[in-house]
């Protein structure tokens, strides 16, 4: 296990080293500090607007119309930024030979696996906990209910990882970053409208296009509510995809 | 240290490496020769455990790399031929995560970076980041990564290639310096430098071994000229020499003689003996050879010749 902290060290050192990671990171807050903006500023008008009348004052609630609409938000973002954010992890080290020293080090590809994921997700964490702000923001100004603020949180975590195992995936079996990208980003999005089409699928293929896809399991989070089919699902797409991941490099030592 | 059996790699229907067997003493420095392409750095990976063989089995430092290669890696320093560096990182810091990733724990790990830093003479530029340092360098911090772990067996694969003349010799004497405490393969195609550090040789062409060895051993067995050259004080003459039993021919060279053998022994003999009869010194009394390159250039010519 000492190669995993000595890899995770090092991608995590590397992401702040390099501009990457703060390009991102940057663009991220600005784009989801953008969104949230607005719908404080909507919110705090319909207030004043419905002011007088107390009925749909009590209708007015912070986390339903802020909160979550929110959280919808980053998490297209996060899909849109992380193909950028993965797509180095094992695409540069092949394509610049580093490689060969972590293949010939005494590490396993396990190892080398969890290390790369870790590392991505450590990004995952600063960026999730920098948008910390806009709860923080909340609960000066107003009232908003802490347990579904939480489930949003860990939503967009869980989502972020399966993010992650896709896009270590595809920069696995490539050494072009840019198709690394292509791939994980078509593949996120696809996992992203595959409810849309599961409208017009028909009954027997809509319930298994709507267990496919991400934004349908991450529907429920920001309301506090957790599903267990929800948790099985981004834990066992983030599994599967470091297993593929974990896989391809054995093969590929083999071929 | 070093025993290979039978090693076959193919990449599809290609075949690199073409059943190659040979070993290499502890302690010992070893050249691994062949022209572009001839399956050196095939062998080095399989060596690494970077690659599987095909067929046939490889032991490095006594464990099977394909059956223990966690324990086999752990005594393997390897420089690739591209020295797999990290162009973000500092010298120090670089070498140090090797040193964690090859498992040297936390409290000797300090030493042996700044050891492998101050061996590799890199101690002027050990905080500068490696994507601001010259070729040369960057092949110095090549080998540092090899060697941080102190391990028993460094596989450099071209280690001078690409760098000045004064370069290759500074990278020379760091791996003579190596001599005894490690055992090295290196491959290069760079005769006089294996003339120069290597203690053996192995040769190979189009994936196929051709010699192997200790020098001396390749050298009298594929020299042309079974014979020596001598120099005496004071000077004899041509035919006193030829009069001699087991001499079979004398040709004068320079301010010796070069003498070539009917039979070795007998002529040895003979000839000590001549020698003390006339109470000659001896100035100079060596094995004529051929150089490493004219074995090499014959080798591989004859490949090219077809002759197989």
């Amino acid at each position: 296990m000492k190669g995993l902290w000595a890899i995770t060290k090092k991608e995590i050192k590397t992401y702040l080293t390099s501009p990457i990671a703060y390009v991102l990171i940057a663009v991220f807050l600005l784009i989801s500090g953008y969104f949230f903006y607005n719908m404080i500023w909507w919110f705090n008008s319909q207030s004043i607007a419905m002011s007088r009348n107390p009925y749909y004052m009590r209708q007015l609630n912070i986390n339903r119309f802020v909160y979550e609409p929110l959280f919808h938000n980053i998490s297209v973002i996060l899909l849109l930024i992380f193909p950028l954010l993965t797509m180095r992890l094992f695409a540069e080290e092949k394509r610049t030979g580093t490689e060969e020293l972590l293949y010939t080090s005494s590490v396993t590809n396990t190892e080398i696996v969890l290390g790369k994921f870790l590392g991505a997700t450590f990004v995952l964490f600063v960026m999730l906990l920098l948008t910390g702000v806009y709860a923080v923001f909340g609960y000066l100004y107003s009232s908003p209910e802490t347990i579904p603020l939480l489930m949003g949180y860990l939503g967009l975590f869980l989502m972020g990882i399966a993010f992650i195992g896709i896009g270590l995936f595809f920069s696995s079996i490539t050494e072009s970053q840019v198709v690394a990208a292509s791939l994980s980003f078509g593949m996120l999005l696809l996992l992203w409208v595959l409810s849309w089409s599961g409208q017009a699928a028909g009954p027997s293929l809509k319930p298994i296009l709507n267990y496919l896809s991400f934004f349908e399991h991450f529907k429920d989070m920001p309301r506090g509510v957790l599903n267990l089919t929800d948790l099985v699902y981004y834990l066992s797409v983030t599994y599967f995809f470091l297993f593929l991941t974990q896989s391809y490099l054995e093969s590929r030592r083999w071929r | 240290m070093i025993e290979v059996n039978n090693l076959t790699r193919k990449y599809g229907e290609k075949v690199a490496v073409n059943n190659i067997s040979f070993s290499v003493e502890k302690g010992k420095i070893w050249g691994f020769l062949g022209p572009n392409g001839a399956g050196k750095t095939t062998t080095m990976r399989i060596l690494t455990g970077y690659l599987p063989p095909t067929e046939g089995s490889a032991k490095v430092a006594g464990f099977d790399i394909t059956k223990e290669p966690l324990k086999a890696k752990k005594h393997i320093g390897y420089l690739p031929e591209i020295p797999p560096l990290y162009n973000e990182m500092t010298v120090k810091g670089y070498i140090s995560f090797v040193a964690e990733l090859k498992g040297v724990s936390g409290k000797e790990r300090k030493t042996a970076v700044g050891q492998a830093i101050e061996k590799a003479g890199l101690s002027a530029v050990a905080g500068r980041l490696i994507k601001n340092l010259s070729k040369g360098y960057r092949q110095r911090v090549g080998i540092a990564q090899a060697i941080v772990n102190n391990p028993d067996i460094l596989i450099l694969d071209e280690p001078t290639i690409g760098l000045d003349p004064a370069q290759i010799i500074e990278i020379r004497e760091l791996i003579k310096s190596l001599r005894g405490e490690h055992t090295v393969i290196l491959s290069t195609h760079i005769l006089p430098e294996v003339t120069q550090t290597c203690d053996g040789v192995v040769i190979i062409n189009e994936g196929q071994l051709r010699a192997s060895g200790p020098l001396e051993e390749i050298q009298k067995k594929f020299s042309e000229e079974n014979g020596i050259y001598l120099e005496t004080e004071p000077e004899i003459s041509e035919d006193e020499l030829k009069g001699v039993d087991g001499i079979k021919d004398v040709l004068k060279s320079g301010n010796g003689y070069k003498l070539f053998w009917e039979d070795e022994e007998k002529g040895t003999k003979f000839l000590n003996e001549f020698i003390r009869s006339k109470s000659l010194n001896i100035k100079e009394w060596k094995r004529l050879s051929s150089t490493l390159e004219d074995i090499y250039l014959k080798i591989v010519a004859s490949d090219k010749g077809g002759v197989k």
